[in-house]
Order: structure tokens, then C-alpha cells, then sequence
């Protein structure tokens, strides 16, 4: 027995000439310093296994102790953290050696390399406290050295490994456990800057972890933000904010004063000091902290925004109050003359206040720093805080809408962004809404789009603002006749927010006259069009309008209501029930009459289940087209309908399938029924995963039935196969992967079973002690029966369907001139769509290329190239580089975009493997329906193409 | 200790800058501007008063000017090269570019305009030019060996500059004009916590805080571009530099922007030349610009082009950028009688304008003028007036004061009563003194300068070994031997000043009898002394030698009998002078006795 250990020991030892002899070989050869320097750094580029970790650990300390050169001791030191890093191996045995090594050491450099390691060494080992508490022992002994380098790594350690819970430290007492706190604090005020900003760093770090900081910390704080190094004022703001929330609500006592305010309101004033501090870092730092100062009172929160103008000691209005005043005076839009903005009133001198005003205009100086970094926080900062008060969103309004005009478009843009998400409280005045539409002219898309739709969703208080707000859209259009859509969607909003406002205008919008009848305008125009949109959604709450209509008003609804029923809402016209909507006015108008519809008609399919074979698909045949009629005009409805109505399509196929009378004939002499039987399996297939893939909102109780579904396509299937082949060795493979594929189901879908009664599957499982042990011919006899006779499992539906669309804005495919360029070099082709309902677009969405010969082309966007918009919305912008061959004549391409999945997992667990960033260009199968593991989800879009030659 | 001269043209009056600075024994001036008011003498400096009449290139160790506004370097070729100095003047680059130009324009009109005589030539820029010495951002400057420079970012116009002046640990900083809140073309001053001595800021806007700068650029361009809209003509008389680039790039990104087609002109002249420094000097302008450069840069513009005098009457929309400024002359007075009849165009004035001329006049509402050749031109079309001013306002000027922090802040360069005001608020807001001097007042600062002191790092090191670690900031006390000698100091060990002086050493002894009460022998008492010092000193190393005596570190105690009462013992202290803290407590020690109980 002895023996035998002894014999496997030595057999390990000559199967691993480990690392750690070959590198005690290389050290022991170093000569100089240099060279063991060498040695080691080769040695840091090849990973090591986590067995021999340990061994090579003792071998470098080995040399630690040797070695007298400090470069070669910190590079050792170094070394070691790395290696404690290796994933598996537990560091506590090595932690004992690198405290001792501490001791002897003098060069403070590879102290703190060697305190490094010891931090490493600690985050491995954060749940044993005792180990804990000793390396925080070490580091505060090590705190008195002289060399920052050290102390900050000492003041790291204490932040990364510090007892938290008070109970510990209890515990520990005897142990001199000191107040970490105090500890750190006192290095608050060390001579070094990098120490101090460690000190304050370590401090956040405890906070982080859970320790609940002391109050007396906020003086100490607040002395640091006149530090004269920027990083440790840009620390101190952050402990400052962290302390402010912590205790909102304590009282401070104001120097130089007996009066005292809330801590939260104090450190709101110093944070917004630090807005005009002289470095940038600091400033961006403050104004980003600033926003997130719920709790401050309302009128610290406005003084932010009022810099208190004065000209020659006297008070001045802001352009602002001017605006508001002549606004309100009726006198808008006169122009400004010399000397309007004299001042007023004189000042007191004394009351004046110059810099130590705390909160005041701290905004008004964020917002027109110089660093673009610190007016997009500022801006974030007025978003977040005017989103929690409504008084405040009021005022900031002006300063948001001078922000449109800044120099760099970021800044615009997510001015705008931020008005959206405020707008809930807020009117916009005339002037103001003036300043906002001028933007509309921008030439950035960008732009442009992020404005509609802030007005989608903002409130306007006139019927003169109604029409200043449609004006400028119909001039955008005009100018920009790629936003029409997004125009027509604003106008959408815009009227069904404000029907009251739009009342008045519609004589003259519809330019209707009480005598004459006016020429009809034209049904195509795109400007026509978005004056109908606006006065459509307006009538829907507004029974009085369609009074003001005229005849071919009324004709053009009809048409509107059918092309463009996303846009146009369905409207009870009195007295016009030809026209009217498909909806009778006598249902109840509190239920909605279309989902009702929709539920009506799946109920009659769902329980007519013994109807003769004929009646059953002609009764889904209608049912699908009722559906999808249903999904075209109510966009709300579009997801359910289409989602049912898929399935009903699948349902369908099969019942044909199977309702083929050739099943007992013998198989190849009906070959072209047996096509359709399996083109049919074979569609059913791809329906199942685009209903499991392509609806956002689909919940397992769904995903069983689409996998039952599928599930069903290959049985059929493999009865397909079954007829067609002769011989039954290839039969074996399939039943073999076809019983794998129902346990599989059975393991996966387990407690959705009982649901399940009568179903395929279900059958199918009573059966499965004898499926496995017949023959493959038996098995298909038994699948055969069974897919008979199985009963039509009923498909719930979730709350919310959505289904992914994507439409391909850009390029239109209406240019008849070709893309010109020469063979064997690329063009750009510039791509822009919307994507609705696409979850996590950069992972799942690309853009195919089919070329005429059938080459085709997958490209992977840059997670960069999609924007989002709003919630539920993307838009890729992307290029996609084309090359071929030369061609004679210029011919047509296909663009596309695919939604990739992954056909193994279930959705929930869904990640597609992260796509390469470049392009890969793959020789695709030729197939009709897009390619294994994709669903095309956009109409393809034909681009004229038009390789030359190379000229020589 | 620094002492301060101003000079007439800077104080507490906007127009000449010209300010003397001696500072531990050196003489710097600061700017060498001229007054636009006068067409006399008055108009430069009275350069006499500085020296009397010694030599100025003996008097002044250099100049420096801060910017190329004509109030800060009009009378800079007169002085050099009229009065006569030849020493170094200090400029950035973008400065000494572009100042030439603006002289140049500034002879052609004063001489070859006016017809005056006894002028500085374009030989005398020339010369003058070939005095200045360019230098960069944060670039320290050392004009001799004890006097350096350097240069902080100052906004207001391209190429501005604030000036640090350090002697030794003394320090000024002038600002010149500046400007804190950035704008279109420029980026904020900035500085940093340098703590100079004396901060000269400028204070133009002493008790103004100005509006956000996004109103009036909102309103102005909403302006422009109704007018534009209508099909009218918009005329803007600016001055060549500064405020008509900011305009140019905010006019030319809107332009950009909103996809307009209507052209923008330029009147030539020397702007194009100006507008070529613009180009250059990208490191001096604002984020925006110094960041998309590299795509296109901004001041070539796509819109703007230059004016051509027959463009005036083409139809159809325009924007014209036209000097001067004021409508008092040259081609924007022409442009203006031309378009001035219709009520569809627009005149924009920037800035300012002087009592008088026709700018004036039309601000404060006149609707009819009388021109030459008792002509009245009817001013149908829209006046507008829009301020962009590139100075720092109240708050801006507080806000520099609190990143430079001063010990001691002068203002100059603004009306008496305004400063009085903001010198207040300095007072009471920082604490620190705050000096207002008139024109040709001297204000003398008195400073406590810190004086270094070279320590040997031996002695460095043997010091702190002593005691306690270093305490981060607070003083500590060290022995060693000052010595002066040859205008420097030094801190060394007592042994090696010995040594270099060449000087024995004397030892200096104290002793000092302590009668005791002991009846006992003689080296029983002293046993027992010993077993009593033991006790009490215990971080010292006390030793009984075999002579009887004992010592305790350096100190030597010895005991004898009283030669008349046997009962009382003497015992004899000794110690040197260097163990005096030491010595004097073992005397009080052993002057309160022997504890009886050690027996």
C-alpha cells in the first residue's frame, strides 16, 4: 500500500515537469538583475495551470528573499497578485508569506506593489473576516510611511476590505479594531494629494459596501472641495452627495450665521459651486451629482436657475421674464428695441451676493460652460430633477429650449430627448413653442425626428400654437419629404391631444366656405394628407367636428381609414353609416369592438372541433383572412391577429396534410402530393420559429404550443420521409432524433403538461413505452394515427403581442440610375430602417445582400449604428459595403434585414453568440425563406446596381 | 514688498492700458495701450513720467501685452521706437500676428486719412515687431534670471492672454481683458490656483451680471433669419476683429444648420488677412472648433464670401457683415443709405456706439437723418441692437479671483463708482485687500515673502529621524547653523559650519550644585540617585560608572560631602549646552528631593 502511494506520487511528478522547476531553473541562471527581469516577464505572458500555482508561488518567494535588486522584488510582487488571480485557486496558503514579506522590506515601491497583492489576495478571500481583519492590520501599520505610494494602496485596502458590519468589529475588539472610519478620516488631510483623494475614494468604497458613514464626515468633506487638486475635489463632491443622502434631513448650522438649513439642501448649494469650479472633471462630476438631489427643497431647486441679472447695480429682467412678460402682455413678436432690457429697480448693494450664493444659476452656468461634457450633464441634471418636480420643469423650460440651438449637436439632441421625457408637465407658451419649431428646419435627420417626437407628446395651450405647430411641420415637409411618416404620426398625436384647440381651425384648414364649394385638393398630397391626420384624431373626441366636413371629406376618410389605418382613427359619423367603419354604433363604445372581434371569431374555431374536414378549413380559411384583415387596420390589434392567425395557418396545413386521401396508397407513385405534404411540413417548421421568435411579449404558455406545433410538422414529416425512402436504415437515425426530440419536449415543458389533455404530445407519452421499443415502421404507423387523431390545441393569448417589423427607410429602391462602380472595389450603400418590437437589435438584427447570380451576403451593423428612439424602437443607420464582379449591364440587388435566432435554446434564454463586429461574407444555401437560424422581417428592397470593368 | 506704479491710461477709465509694475527690484510694464478719444498727445501715454529721464530700455526689464486691441498696443511702435526701447516685449503668437495688421490700419487712417503728422511709420512696426518675443499657453518664460512669465488662456479675443509675473516667490498676475463665460469662437479664461501676491483684473463690468448668452443668440438669429425669410436684407456693421468672427461662425453654423441658401458676404479689406490668423491658431479657440478641424475647419467658411460694392444692389435676400462698426463711415455707411429706404431690411448693431454718429443716432429711435449735403435719408428699415460683449461680468471676475486666490486683488480698467462696489464685495467675500488706484497713483503692496533656505540632506534626514515622524503640515523644529553668505541661505550641521568657517569649537558647560539631605555615605546617596533617575527616566539610557558618578545621556552628576554638614550631600550637574532641556529638568528633579521610600 505504502509503496503504491509513494509510486503514484512519483509518477505525478515526472508527468509535470511543472512550470515552477522550469522558472526555478530560468532564476536560478539570471546572472543580473536585468536578466531574471527578463526571465520573469517572459514568464508573465504564458498562463499557468491552477495546480501549479502554489509551486510556482513558493518558487518566486523563494527568490523574493534572495534577491537584491528592487525592480526584480516588484516584479516578483506583482507576479503574485497576478497569480492569486488565477481563477480556482485559493490564495489563503500564500497569504501568510506575503504578509511576511512586507517586514524586511524597504523599497517603498515594492511595498506597495506587494500591499497590491495582498488587496488581491483579500477580494479572494472577502468572506473570511479574520483574514480580513489581519491585512487591514497590516495596511493601517503600514499607513505611517512615508511614501504615498504605499499609504494610498494601505488606504485602498482598508476601503476594499474594512469591517462593514458593526458586529465584527465588536468582535474583534481586542484585536485594536479601530474605527475604520476615523482611521481613513484622518487621512483626509495628508500632505499628498493622492493620498487624500485614496482617503476619500476608500471612504465611497466602505459606503459602497454597506457601512453606513458617520455624519461627523460632512465638515471634513466640505473642507476638501477647496482642495487645490482636482481630483480630490472631484472625490469630495461625490462624498459629499453620498453623505447628503444618507441624512437629508439633519441640520446644519451655516457659518457665519445662527441660522441653520437641512444637510441636503447645504450640500446641494456646495455641489453647485463646484458647477463653476476651474476644472472641467469636477464640473462635469458636480452637475451630473446634481440631478440626482431629489430631496432638495423647491426653493434652493429654483434659485439654481436665477442668476440674478444686474446692469449698473440695478435689478435686471432676464430675456427669459421679458419674453414671458410680453407674452402675456399679448405684445408678442414685436421687435426688440435698443434699451427694452433697460434695468429696472435699483439694488440694495449690500444684499447682493456675488459668489457665495450657493444654488443660485448654478444651471445657467452648466448649461453654457465651455466643455460640452458639462452642458450634457447639466442638461441630464435638469431632466432628472424637473422629472420629480413639476414647478421646477416649468422654469427650467426656457433654459431647455435655449439649449436647442447649442453648437454641438449632441447637446441638442439630448435637449430634446429631455423635454420629451418631461413634457408630461409642462405647457409650452407660443414664443416658447416658436423656438422649438424653428429647430424643425435643422438638416440634421437626427434632429429633426428626436422634435417630432417631443411634440407627439407635448401640450399646447392655443389654437394659435395649434397652427404655428402645423405650419412649421407642413413647411418641414416640404423641405424634407423623407419625414412625412414621422410628420403624419406627430400630427397624429397632436390632434388626438388637443381637440378643442384644433375645433376652430377646421374651416380654414379644410379651407371650407360656408357658400362656395372649393375644389377638391388632391388625395395623394402628402401635405393634404397630414391636415386630415390632424383633423381625424382631433374629431374622435370631438362629436361636434365632422359637422364642419365636406362631402369629399368625408369620401377621403373612407380611403384614409383603409390605406392608412395607423394613422386614422375609426370615427362614428352620424348619419353616414355607409361610410362608416365596419364597426356598428350599436355595440357598447367602452368595449373594445375590434379585440372582441378577434376573440368572437378564435372562440368559433376553437370549439368547433368535430365539424366534417371540409368545414374545419374552410372556416379557418375565413378565420385567417378575417384576421389578417383585422391586423391591417387596427395597428393596436396587429401583433394578436397576426399571431393567431399564424398559427390558425399552421393548424390549417396540417389538417390538409393529413386530409390528403393518398396515406394508404403506396408511396412513390403519388410523389407529388407526398411535395406537398412535406413543403407543407416543411413551412409549418419555419411559421412555428417566426411565432416564437419574431413576437416581442410571448410567454411560455405560448412557446409550448408553437413547440407542440413544431413538433407536430416533424412528425409529419418524418411520416413523409417514411413513405418516400425505400429501405429503413436511414428511418432508424430519424426516429431515433425524433424520440429525443418529444422526451426533450417532455423535459422541458414539464409542468405545462396537465394543459395538455387529448393533445398530440399527450397521446404521444402514453405511447412512448412502446415507440421505443418498435420498429421504425411501427413507429410511423403510430405517429400517423395519432397526428390524426389529436385534438387542436387552443392557443392563449398574452396580455401584450408585438410583432418585430422592420422597414427599410433608405435606399428606397426607386432610383433607375445605377450605383455605379468598379469591379473588385467596394461602394458604400447607405441603410436606414426602423425596427419596432426588436429585442436587443445589436444582437439580432442583420442586413442581407442578395446579388442576381444568388450570392449572398450577411452583414453584422455595429452595435453603434442603432439609435433608440423611444421605447420599442430602433433605427439602424448603417453602410453596407458591396463588391462583385463586373457586369455588363447594370442589374438589380437585394437589401434586407434578417432577424437572427438561435433555434436551440427557448427564447427566454436566448443569446445569440456575439456576432463579429466586421462583415463576414458567407456563401449562403440558395433558399426562398432566408437561410437556417434567420427570419427576413422586412420587405426586401431592390438597389440598381453596376460593376464596371477596370480600366487599365 | 512688491511695489506697484500705475500709469496714466489704465485706472479707473476705459481706454489706455498702460500699467508699471516693480516687483523685488524689477520693472515690468504691463500693455502699452492708446485712447481711440483723442487725436493729441493725450492719446499715448505720457511715457516721460516713468523715468524722467533716464533710459526706458535701462529702467524696464521687459513689456508685455496681452492682447492686439488697440487700447492694450496702439502705442506700442511710438514707444519703442519714438521714445526708445529696445528691451524684450512679450506677446502670444496670435498677437503678435495679428497686431501689425491693426496698427498698420490704424497709421493708414490717422496719416494717410487724416493727414497727421509726426506718426509712427510702417518702417517703425516693423522695427518694433522685431522687439517681440512670442510665447505659448502655460510656456514659463525666464526674461532674466530672477524675473519669469507665463501666459493662462484668457477668452475675449483671439490670442489673449493673462500674465503670471514671478520673482522669486513673489508673484502678480494681470489679466488684460477677459472673459469667462465662452462663446462661439472662444473658449473661457482660465487660470490656476497660482495664490499670486497682486491679481490686476480688469473690471469693465464691475456691477453687471450678464443674461445667459443663448437668449441673444437665439434672438439674433431668429432675427436674421425671419429677415432673410421675408426676402429682406440684413446689414451688420461690425469691426474687423474679434466680435464679427464669433458672428461669422454663429451665422455660418445656423446657415449650416437649417440648410439656408441666401448668401453671406464679407466686406474685404483687412479682415481676409485676419481671418487667415483665425485658420491657424485653431489651439486658441474654442472646443467645438479645435475639435472638428480636422474635418473642416471653421473659419473657412462655405457661406460667407467676400463683399464686392456692386453686391449692394443685387436683389433678393443678403446678410453683410461691414465695417466700422458705428456707421460712421466707410462701406457700411454706404451699404445703410442704400438699403436703409426699405422697410423689408434689417441693421443688427452688435456693440457699443459712440454719442454722434449715425449708429447712435438710429439706436435711440431717429427715423429721419440729415446727411451730408442737407440730404434726409427716411430709415424705413428694422434697427436692431444685439450685445455681444466679450468681458467678464461681476461674476465672472469673482470667479476668477476664487481660482487664482489672490492675497491682494487691484482693479483697473473701469468706472470709479462700479469699482467701489465690486471692491467690497471682494473684501468682504475673500477676505483679502482690494485697491482701486486713480490714474498716475502708486499703490504699494506689502508682502510677506517667504524666504528659502537650502538644508543639507544629511541633516535633513538626521533631524527627522529625531522624534516623532513628520506631521504633514505642521512646522517643526530642527537645530542646525543658519549661514549667510553671498545672497544665499543655508541650513548645515554645527560640525561642518565649523568646518567651512574654519572656526575651533567651544564647548559651553552648565553645572549647577543640587544639595541634598542624606546622612548616608556618599555612594550610597549616589546609589540611590541612580536607582531614582532609573525609575523616573526610563527612555534614557542612565548608567552608574565605576568612579561614582553617574551619567544620564551626555550629563554628568557627581556627589560629594558637604565639607561643613556631613548630612547633606552636593551633587554636582554638568551638561552641555546642547543638553540644556535635558539638564535643566534633572536639576529641578533632583531639587525636589529623594523619595524617602527607596531606602
Amino acid at each position: 500500500q505504502q509503496q503504491h502511494e509513494d509510486l503514484s506520487a512519483k509518477k505525478l511528478r515526472l508527468t509535470k515537469p511543472s512550470k515552477s522547476a522550469a522558472l526555478h531553473v530560468d532564476l536560478c541562471k539570471a546572472t543580473s538583475p536585468a536578466d531574471a527581469l527578463q526571465y520573469l516577464l517572459q514568464f508573465a505572458r504564458k498562463p499557468v495551470e491552477v495546480e501549479s500555482v502554489e509551486g510556482v508561488v513558493r518558487i518566486l518567494l523563494e527568490h523574493y528573499y534572495k534577491e537584491n535588486d528592487a525592480s526584480v522584488r516588484l516584479k516578483i510582487a506583482s507576479l503574485l497578485g497576478l497569480l492569486s488571480k488565477t481563477a480556482g485557486f485559493s490564495p489563503d496558503c500564500i497569504m501568510d508569506d506575503a504578509i511576511n514579506t512586507l517586514q524586511n522590506e524597504k523599497s517603498h515601491q515594492v511595498l506597495a506593489q506587494l500591499l497590491d497583492t495582498l488587496l488581491v489576495i483579500g477580494t479572494k478571500l472577502t468572506e473570511n473576516p479574520s483574514v480580513r481583519m489581519r491585512l487591514v492590520e497590516v495596511a493601517c501599520k503600514h499607513l505611517t510611511d512615508s511614501s504615498h505610494g504605499v499609504r494610498n494602496k494601505c488606504l485602498q485596502l482598508i476601503g476594499c476590505l474594512g469591517p462593514v458590519e458593526k458586529g465584527v468589529a465588536k468582535e474583534a475588539e481586542s484585536q485594536a479594531a479601530k474605527d475604520v472610519q476615523k482611521i481613513i478620516g484622518d487621512h483626509f488631510n495628508d500632505q499628498d494629494p493622492r493620498v487624500r483623494t485614496a482617503a476619500i475614494k476608500a471612504m465611497l468604497q466602505l459606503h459602497e459596501r454597506g457601512l453606513k458613514l458617520q455624519q461627523a464626515i460632512y465638515s471634513q468633506a466640505c473642507k476638501l472641495l477647496a482642495d487645490d487638486y482636482e481630483q480630490v475635489r472631484s472625490a469630495a463632491v461625490q462624498l459629499i452627495w453620498v453623505l447628503s443622502q444618507l441624512y437629508p434631513e439633519s441640520i446644519v448650522p451655516i457659518p457665519s450665521s445662527n441660522e441653520e438649513i437641512r444637510l441636503v439642501d447645504d450640500a446641494f448649494g456646495k455641489i453647485c459651486h463646484m458647477v463653476s469650479d476651474g476644472s472641467w472633471v469636477v464640473r462635469v462630476q458636480a452637475a451630473k451629482l446634481l440631478g440626482s438631489m431629489q430631496q432638495v427643497s423647491s426653493h434652493f431647486l429654483e434659485q439654481t436657475l436665477d442668476k440674478k441679472l444686474m446692469s449698473d447695480l440695478r435689478r435686471k429682467r432676464t430675456a427669459h421674464e421679458r419674453a414671458k412678460e410680453l407674452y402675456s402682455s399679448g405684445e408678442f413678436s414685436s421687435g426688440r428695441k435698443w434699451g427694452d432690457d433697460a434695468p429696472k429697480e435699483e439694488i440694495d448693494t449690500g444684499a447682493v451676493n456675488l459668489i457665495e450664493s450657493g444654488a443660485c444659476g448654478a444651471f445657467v452656468h452648466g448649461l453654457e460652460d465651455e466643455m460640452y461634457e458639462v452642458r450634457i450633464a447639466a442638461v441630464e441634471a435638469l431632466c432628472m430633477l424637473a422629472q420629480s418636480s413639476p414647478s421646477f420643469a416649468e422654469k427650467c423650460l426656457d433654459f431647455l429650449v435655449d439649449m436647442f440651438n447649442d453648437e454641438i449637436e449632441e447637446v441638442r439632441l439630448q435637449s430634446i430627448h429631455t423635454m420629451r421625457k418631461i413634457s408630461n408637465n409642462i405647457t409650452l407658451r407660443e414664443d416658447q413653442l416658436d423656438t422649438v419649431l424653428a429647430v424643425l428646419e435643422d438638416s440634421s435627420r437626427d434632429i429633426r425626428e428626436a422634435l417630432h417626437e417631443l411634440l407627439c407628446c407635448t401640450n399646447v395651450s392655443t389654437k394659435e400654437g395649434i397652427h404655428l405647430a402645423l405650419v412649421e411641420l407642413l413647411k418641414n415637409l416640404t423641405k424634407y419629404p423623407t419625414d412625412r411618416e414621422s410628420i403624419w404620426k406627430c400630427l397624429k398625436f397632436l390632434g388626438s391631444r388637443h381637440p378643442t384647440l384644433v375645433l376652430p381651425l377646421v374651416p380654414e384648414l379644410l379651407s371650407t366656405h360656408p357658400f362656395f364649394d372649393t375644389p377638391e385638393p388632391d388625395m395623394d398630397d402628402p401635405a393634404y394628407i397630414a391636415v386630415l391626420v390632424l383633423i381625424f384624431n382631433a374629431a374622435k373626441s370631438c362629436p361636434t367636428m365632422p359637422a364642419l366636413f365636406s362631402d369629399h371629406t368625408f369620401r377621403h376618410y373612407a380611403y384614409l381609414r383603409d390605406s392608412l389605418s395607423h394613422l386614422v382613427p375609426p370615427l362614428r359619423l352620424p348619419g353616414r353609416k355607409l361610410l362608416s367603419s365596419p364597426v356598428s354604433p350599436s355595440i357598447t363604445p367602452h368595449e373594445d369592438p375590434s379585440q372582441q372581434f378577434l376573440h368572437q371569431s378564435l372562440e368559433r374555431v376553437y370549439n368547433l372541433q368535430h365539424l366534417d374536414p371540409q368545414g374545419i378549413q374552410e372556416l379557418l380559411e375565413f378565420t385567417i383572412r378575417d384576421l389578417q384583415r383585422l391586423g391591417e387596420l387596427q395597428s393596436e390589434l396587429a401583433g394578436m391577429a397576426d399571431f393567431t392567425a399564424t398559427y390558425l395557418q399552421c393548424q390549417l396545413l396540417l389538417i390538409k396534410a393529413l386530409q390528403e386521401k393518398l396515406w394508404n396508397v403506396a408511396a412513390p407513385l403519388y410523389l407529388k402530393q407526398n411535395a406537398l405534404a412535406s413543403a407543407a411540413a416543411k413551412q409549418i417548421l419555419e411559421e412555428t420559429y417566426k411565432m416564437e421568435f419574431m413576437y416581442s411579449g410571448v410567454e411560455s404558455r405560448q412557446v409550448v404550443i408553437i413547440h407542440h406545433m413544431r413538433l407536430q410538422a416533424k412528425a409529419l414529416q418524418l411520416i413523409v420521409t417514411a413513405r418516400t425512402t425505400r429501405g429503413v436504415e436511414p428511418l432508424f437515425g430519424m426516429c431515433e432524433k425524433f424520440l429525443q426530440e418529444v422526451d426533450s419536449f417532455q423535459r422541458c415543458f414539464i409542468s405545462e403538461l396537465p394543459h395538455m389533455q387529448g393533445s398530440f404530445v399527450d397521446k404521444l407519452l402514453d405511447l412512448m413505452p412502446r415507440l421505443v421499443t418498435s420498429k421504425p415502421s411501427e413507429v410511423v404507423k403510430i405517429l400517423q394515427t395519432t397526428l390524426r387523431q389529436s385534438t387542436f390545441l387552443h392557443l392563449p393569448l398574452p396580455e401584450q403581442l408585438h410583432r418585430a417589423t422592420a422597414n427599410i427607410i433608405e435606399p428606397t429602391g426607386e432610383s433607375d440610375n445605377p450605383l455605379r462602380f468598379t469591379s473588385g472595389l467596394v461602394v458604400a450603400l447607405d441603410v436606414d430602417a426602423t425596427l419596432e418590437h426588436v429585442q436587443d437589435p445589436q444582437g439580432t438584427v442583420k442586413v442581407q445582400v442578395l446579388y442576381p447570380d444568388g450570392q449572398a451576403q450577411i452583414i453584422h451593423p455595429k452595435p453603434a449604428d442603432f439609435r433608440n428612439p423611444g421605447p420599442g424602437r430602433h433605427r439602424l443607420i448603417t453602410q453596407v459595403y458591396l463588391s462583385h464582379t463586373a457586369w455588363t449591364e447594370p442589374c438589380q440587388i437585394e437589401v434586407r434585414l434578417l432577424l437572427a435566432y438561435n433555434s436551440n435554446r427557448s427564447k427566454a434564454s436566448a443569446k445569440i453568440p456575439k456576432p463579429s463586429w466586421n462583415e463576414s461574407l458567407e456563401a449562403l444555401p440558395q433558399s426562398e425563406n432566408g437561410i437556417e437560424g434567420t427570419i427576413p422581417f422586412s420587405k426586401p428592397v431592390k438597389v440598381y446596381i453596376m460593376p464596371k470593368p477596370a480600366r487599365r | 514688498l512688491v511695489c506697484l506704479c500705475l500709469h496714466p491710461g489704465a485706472g479707473q477709465d476705459v481706454g489706455r492700458s498702460c500699467i508699471l509694475v516693480s516687483i523685488a527690484g524689477k520693472n515690468v510694464m504691463l500693455d502699452c495701450g492708446m485712447h481711440m478719444g483723442y487725436n493729441d498727445d493725450r492719446r499715448f501715454p505720457d511715457f516721460s513720467y516713468i523715468t524722467q529721464n533716464g533710459r526706458l530700455t535701462d529702467f524696464l526689464d521687459c513689456v508685455i501685452i496681452s492682447h492686439f486691441h488697440l487700447d492694450h498696443c496702439g502705442a506700442l511702435p511710438y514707444f519703442s521706437e519714438m521714445v526708445g526701447y529696445d528691451g524684450p516685449i512679450y506677446m502670444t503668437h496670435p498677437t503678435k500676428a495679428i497686431c501689425p495688421i491693426l496698427l498698420e490700419d490704424y497709421r493708414k487712417i490717422t496719416v494717410d486719412k487724416k493727414g497727421e503728422t509726426n506718426f509712427f511709420t510702417s518702417q517703425m512696426i516693423k522695427d518694433c515687431m522685431k522687439k517681440v518675443v512670442a510665447v505659448h499657453l502655460h510656456q514659463t518664460v525666464q526674461v532674466d534670471e530672477e524675473l519669469e512669465i507665463k501666459a493662462y488662456y484668457a477668452g475675449h479675443v483671439l490670442g489673449a492672454a493673462m500674465f503670471q509675473i514671478k520673482v522669486g516667490c513673489e508673484s502678480v498676475v494681470y489679466t488684460g481683458d477677459y472673459n469667462m463665460t465662452p462663446d462661439r469662437h472662444l473658449g473661457a479664461a482660465w487660470i490656476d490656483k497660482c495664490r499670486p501676491d497682486l491679481l490686476i483684473s480688469e473690471s469693465t463690468y464691475a456691477t453687471t451680471i450678464r443674461d445667459s448668452k443663448r437668449c441673444r443668440e437665439r434672438d439674433f438669429l431668429k432675427k436674421v433669419h425671419e429677415t432673410v425669410e421675408r426676402g429682406g436684407k440684413v446689414l451688420i456693421p461690425v469691426f474687423a476683429l474679434g466680435r464679427a468672427q464669433e458672428l461669422c461662425i454663429l451665422l455660418e453654423t445656423f446657415w449650416e444648420r437649417m440648410n439656408l441658401k441666401a448668401p453671406i458676404y464679407f466686406s474685404t479689406g483687412l479682415t481676409e488677412k485676419a481671418n487667415h490668423y483665425y485658420k491657424l491658431f485653431i489651439t486658441w479657440t474654442n472646443q467645438k472648433i479645435r475639435k472638428t478641424f480636422v474635418q473642416r475647419n471653421m473659419f473657412e467658411f462655405k457661406h460667407i464670401k467676400a463683399f464686392d460694392r456692386a453686391f449692394a444692389d443685387n436683389p433678393g435676400p443678403m446678410v453683410v457683415f461691414a465695417t466700422p462698426g458705428m456707421l460712421h463711415a466707410g462701406q457700411s455707411l454706404q451699404i445703410f443709405r442704400k438699403w436703409a429706404g426699405n422697410e423689408k431690411n434689417m441693421v443688427i448693431m452688435p456693440g457699443y456706439c459712440v454719442q454722434g454718429t449715425v449708429g447712435h443716432k438710429i439706436l435711440s429711435g431717429q427715423r429721419k437723418l440729415e446727411m451730408e449735403g442737407r440730404q434726409i435719408l427716411e430709415v424705413k428699415m428694422q434697427v436692431e441692437y444685439m450685445s455681444f460683449s466679450a468681458h467678464a461680468d461681476a461674476k465672472g471676475i469673482m470667479q476668477l479671483i476664487r481660482q487664482a486666490e489672490p492675497r491682494n486683488v487691484l482693479l483697473v480698467h473701469g468706472e470709479a463708482k462700479k469699482m467701489e462696489f465690486l471692491k467690497q464685495k471682494i473684501e468682504q467675500e475673500f477676505h483679502v485687500n482690494c485697491y482701486m488706484p486713480a490714474n498716475g497713483e502708486t499703490t504699494t503692496i506689502f508682502t510677506n515673502p517667504s524666504i528659502p533656505v537650502d538644508i543639507s540632506l544629511g541633516l535633513l534626514k538626521r533631524e527627522t529621524a529625531i522624534g516623532l515622524l513628520p506631521d504633514a503640515k505642521k512646522p517643526k523644529l530642527m537645530h542646525g547653523t543658519l549661514i549667510m553668505k553671498d545672497n544665499s541661505f543655508r541650513l548645515v550641521s554645527p560640525e561642518q559650519a565649523l568646518k567651512e568657517l574654519g572656526l575651533a569649537e567651544h564647548q559651553l558647560r552648565f553645572t549647577c550644585r543640587v544639595h541634598i539631605q542624606d546622612p548616608r555615605k556618599e555612594h550610597e546617596t549616589v546609589l540611590r540617585v541612580y536607582n531614582h533617575l532609573k525609575g523616573v527616566l526610563k527612555d534614557y539610557s542612565v548608567q552608574h560608572l565605576p568612579d561614582g558618578s553617574i551619567t544620564v545621556e551626555s550629563i554628568l552628576i557627581q556627589a560629594t560631602a558637604h565639607s561643613e554638614d556631613q548630612g547633606t550631600k552636593v551633587l554636582l550637574v554638568s551638561w552641555t549646552y546642547q543638553d540644556e532641556e535635558l539638564g535643566s529638568y534633572l536639576t529641578s528633579l533632583l531639587k525636589k528631593g529623594l523619595p524617602q521610600s527607596t531606602a
